[in-house]
């Protein structure tokens, strides 16, 4: 539009006398064409007001290049260069504000977004083809993004080599508390209650904390400023595990008044099947709902959300085991020992999660072009955790967490010509408790943790084209917990003579303990987005990040039976701290873009697990893994291009590969994802009912670095005592899938349309096992797949 | 932008006290299902003293290993009657886990494994016909011999696999509940 009038200005420009002082006149409307009455219209120094209808009229503008600015409370700032050489015309349509810490202002012409974090954003079309899988699937799409699982139901996003504690999840503004210190806790999330997923790799944007070493992973929920009802309905069928999902929602947008949104889904699967037999066990089902009302007044708006996740997750029979003689056995037959006829049914060993969120959120908004928004957050989560148990405790979970969090939020934001301000704090307040009921003791003790966090965040647009952005960030953090230590186990630690202090109750064979922590941690960053040429934008972001242990590091005491080894914390850990560097370099225009993340995270006192003893109880030998800590250094590359080779033909290629080394020990990090490359080539005819055809080629390469914690042990082999090893570390070997997928959209009537979607994941019935799968010592991975998905839009 | 500020510090305020409350100390753990104790009693069948086998871990799943004691020597070529026994002695009085292990008989078997020490049979049966070992019978060799006897109590085997009835560990699967090796000798 903007184009349009230029044109037309050059036009008259060339046919009449210049006049060296011109009037600009027009109107400012909203895209519903209601007029904003009071708008702010800005021409170099001189400024106008919109009158009730709309119109204004700037007088005595001088011809030549001009920097216009249309503002007015609650909208986008219009924000624009215009060749002026006579009279003309200006109409201004703005678009409301439509999320309440925006980060990117998306102007016309030269002026470039005034944030420099990079937000890779997944399209809603990934979204919802991921409608009957998680949401960690669906994050496997953005270059350097990996996956963590525990079978192929419980998927965590691994961003640059990080996941669990270090990559939080911010859902709705909340930030997601569901114990996911856990590498078997899934994020707590239903992807089809997200409207839009964007991943922040690095802790940069500040305002949702300051121990996000690797990253953030943003949900937001459908958000529609138009006065308009809407919704859609996904079924998904899919051919391994016999089972299927649907999903429904409904939108109700508006630009002023009451707006809503309501999501169901229900989830329900049986065993799935590698290429060779049934992973039995491994069913699951799911029942989530989402929903929020807002009312979206002139200077505020009021959200209040609710939403609820309910799973019933499966695991694979064959991963249980007693002791290492199960392990051994299960990694040198390379068969599962459990292969039971598909069912639907789901016993133990399983996990069954329930998490309630609920919000309030009131944002005002100023006439100085500034923002305060103001929240409370309510969190409960339910973990139950079912292992194969003998006679009346057949039913009792092994592990019943429960964890509630309440927290609250302001943050205020100020836009002034070239410089906006972001400054907010939060507080929260959480209870864990583990119950007693489970006799067995408990994995992850009760505890207390209150925390408060301080931010300010100053960008600047130092010309149309740079915008540079620093940060900055405390937080204070204080845990108490109580916990019963066996004293055998408190002196085997090394605590006795050290942390004393934290010994309440001497209880026979056990100490009752109450360790208590306080933690002050400072992080900060810092950002250019440089805007090169048309075509080219570099973004560089270094950032200053610390992350205080999570309970399982500190406190974690006792035998973990899904991998059969006994896992112990320690209570001397220390927080780690990060240092990020890393740069983006952008190509987004043309019919070839790509995107190239290099980057460099180094981190002291990294915490991580490692073998260092064997442990002999009744059961058998156990290996024990302690939680150590270690200077680390990763570095990595993620790119991803796009070519739109013409009208029909589109291929697209992402990769990562990433470099992990533990320093202090001078051994190559553990769990470091392999080198991926991803290739799509896609056929798209528009005629045929928007037909597209695509075949996606996933190629994962055999890890090469990693640590050997392979251990020798002595187990009973015909009555002998024979030293055996036992290789939990060799990676799988390198494999490669071949996925297809097709759809189609019918228009059924002027407001409706039905999209059916057909693909195949694994076309062709790879057997493979993967290196980051915590399973791969026991079963592979999925087989073929044939999936149909019918989506209804109304 | 005065109630706002308010509001917003009230919020705080709020969550910042209901935080203060400290009442969740934690409850000492009844782990009933922990096995401590095994006991093998080897009764000869021709009268006299028992041989016992015991292997103790009192702390459970904690550091401490297991201390395993052997009775006695097992006289060449003698046949003996046996039970095997276990005990949670972390809970007072001491849980009888046998009895649990009786009661699930079709989930649970004893493998006993040994080379050159004399011949296993089992003497009892679950529900389906299978052994579950509670009961044996044992023949030692007739040449004198110092070997490990290694027991091994399976959760959830499957006991239609070949050779698992027979007391062959090798194709039985399911997960090791208890496994103790004992040093034993026969003279």
């Amino acid at each position: 539009m903007r184009f349009y009038y230029l044109i037309l200005a050059v036009f008259i420009a060339g046919g009449v006398c210049a006049y060296s002082q011109n009037t600009i006149s027009g109107s400012v409307t909203t895209a519903k064409n209601t007029p904003l009455d009071g708008a702010h219209i800005h021409i170099e120094q001189l400024h106008a007001v919109s009158n009730p209808d709309g119109t204004y009229a700037l007088h005595n503008v001088p011809s030549g290049q001009h920097r216009v600015v249309v503002s007015f409370i609650g909208f986008k700032s219009l924000d624009t260069l215009v060749t002026i050489s006579g009279p003309m015309r200006f109409n201004a349509v703005l678009k409301p504000e439509s999320e309440q810490l925006q980060e990117v202002v998306l102007t016309e012409n030269n002026a470039i977004p005034k944030n420099t974090i990079h937000e890779e954003k997944l399209k809603t079309e990934t979204i919802e083809k991921y409608s009957n899988a998680s949401l960690g699937d669906a994050l496997k799409e953005i270059a350097g993004v990996y996956s963590l699982k525990t079978g192929s139901t419980i998927v965590k996003p691994v961003i640059n080599g990080l996941h669990s504690s270090r990559v939080p999840i911010i859902s709705n503004n909340v930030r997601m508390e569901d114990q996911q210190w856990g590498t078997e806790h899934a994020p707590n999330l239903d992807i089809n209650s997200a409207g839009k997923i964007s991943v922040i790799k690095g802790a940069n944007a500040l305002q949702y904390g300051g121990d996000a070493i690797g990253g953030l992973v943003l949900v937001e929920p459908v958000s529609v400023l138009k006065d308009t009802l809407f919704g859609k309905t996904i079924i998904n069928a899919a051919s391994n595990g016999r089972g299927g999902s649907i999903s429904s929602s409904l939108h109700q947008g508006a630009e002023k008044g009451w707006a809503w949104n309501a999501a169901g889904t229900c989830k329900y699967f049986g065993d799935r099947q590698s290429p060779d037999y049934v992973l039995s066990n491994t069913g699951n089902r799911e029942g989530n709902f989402a929903g929020d009302l807002k009312y979206i007044g002139d200077t505020y708006d009021v959200t209040a959300s609710y939403s609820l996740y309910d799973a019933t997750i499966g695991i694979a029979k064959a991963t249980h085991i007693g002791s290492v003689s199960d392990l051994v056995r299960a990694i040198n037959s390379g068969q599962p020992a459990v292969i039971e006829p598909f069912t639907y049914n789901i016993s133990s060993p399983k996990q069954e999660v329930i998490h309630h969120l609920a919000k309030v959120n009131f944002t005002k908004h100023f006439n100085d072009n500034s923002s305060l928004s103001v929240q409370y957050a309510f969190q409960h989560n339910s973990r139950k955790e079912f292992d194969i148990r003998r006679g009346q405790f057949a039913n009792k979970p092994a592990l019943d967490l429960t964890l509630v969090t309440h927290s609250a939020q302001a943050d205020w934001k100020k836009e002034i010509d070239r410089l906006t301000l972001k400054t907010g704090a939060n507080v929260s307040a959480q209870d864990n408790n583990a119950s007693p009921d489970t006799n067995i003791r408990p994995l992850i003790p009760n505890y207390n943790k209150f925390d408060a966090g301080a931010y300010g965040i100053a960008s600047y647009a130092l010309s149309d084209s740079f915008t540079a952005e620093a940060g900055l960030r405390y937080d204070f953090s204080k845990m108490d917990a109580s916990k019963y230590y066996q004293k055998s186990r408190w002196t085997s630690l090394g605590y006795d003579g050290v942390y004393d202090k934290f010994i309440v109750a001497d209880a026979g064979t056990q100490w009752l303990t109450a360790p208590e922590f306080t933690f002050h941690n400072v992080s900060a960053s810092l950002g250019i987005r440089k805007q090169l040429n048309n075509n080219y934008q570099l973004l560089v972001n270094a950032g200053l990040a610390m992350r205080n242990p999570n309970p399982s590091e500190l406190f974690s005491d006792g035998l973990h039976h899904s991998n059969a080894t006994i896992e112990l914390g320690n209570l001397g850990i220390q927080k780690e701290k990060a240092y990020k560097l890393s740069a983006t370099l952008l190509k987004t225009s043309g019919s070839f873009t790509f995107e190239a993340t290099p980057y460099i995270n180094s981190i002291n006192n990294f915490i991580y697990l490692s073998p260092t003893t064997i442990e002999y109880t009744i059961r058998g030998a156990f290996p024990v893994y302690q939680y150590k800590q270690a200077n680390t250094l990763m570095t990595g590359l993620d790119l991803h291009t796009n070519w739109k080779i013409d009208d029909h033909w589109q291929h697209s290629f992402t990769g990562a590969y990433i470099y992990g080394q533990n320093k202090t020990d001078n051994l190559p990090l553990i769990d470091m994802p392999p080198l991926n490359i991803v290739n799509t080539i896609r056929y798209t005819k528009e005629k045929w009912h928007s037909l597209y055809l695509e075949l996606r080629s996933e190629a994962i390469f055999k890890q090469t670095r990693y640590p050997n914690n392979n251990f020798s042990v002595d187990l009973p082999v015909d009555g002998q005592l024979v030293s055996t090893m036992v290789d939990i570390s060799t990676p799988p070997k390198g494999y490669q899938l071949v996925h297809f997928g097709s759809g189609m959209s019918f228009k059924t009537s002027e407001n409706t349309g039905l999209a059916v979607n057909f693909s195949v994941l694994n076309i062709f019935n790879t057997q493979y096992r993967d290196y980051l799968n915590r399973q791969r010592l026991y079963t592979d991975d999925l087989g073929r797949n044939f999936q149909l998905q019918l989506k209804f839009n109304y | 932008m005065k109630n706002l500020r308010i509001s917003a510090l009230a919020l705080v305020t709020i969550v910042t006290f209901s935080s203060c409350s400290n009442d969740d100390t934690a409850t000492i753990v009844n782990e009933e299902e922990v096995i401590t104790t095994v006991t093998a009693t080897f009764t000869p069948t021709a009268g006299g003293t028992p041989i016992t086998l015991t292997s103790r871990d009192l702390d459970g799943d904690g550091p401490d290993a297991p201390i395993v004691t052997v009775s006695g020597s097992f006289t060449a070529g003698a046949a003996y009657n046996g039970t095997v026994g276990f005990l949670n002695e972390l809970t007072n009085p001491a849980g009888v886990i046998t009895d649990e292990v009786h009661e699930e008989g079709d989930q649970h078997q004893i493998f006993f494994r040994q080379t050159g020490l004399g011949s296993f049979t089992y003497k009892d049966q679950d529900v389906n016909g299978h052994p579950i070992g509670l009961q044996f019978g044992y023949t030692a060799a007739t040449t004198p011999i110092t070997e490990n006897l290694t027991l091994t109590l399976r959760h959830q085997p499957d006991k239609y696999a070949e050779g698992v009835s027979g007391g062959n560990i090798a194709n039985a699967g399911g997960g090791t509940d208890a496994e103790v090796v004992f040093p034993v000798t026969v003279q």
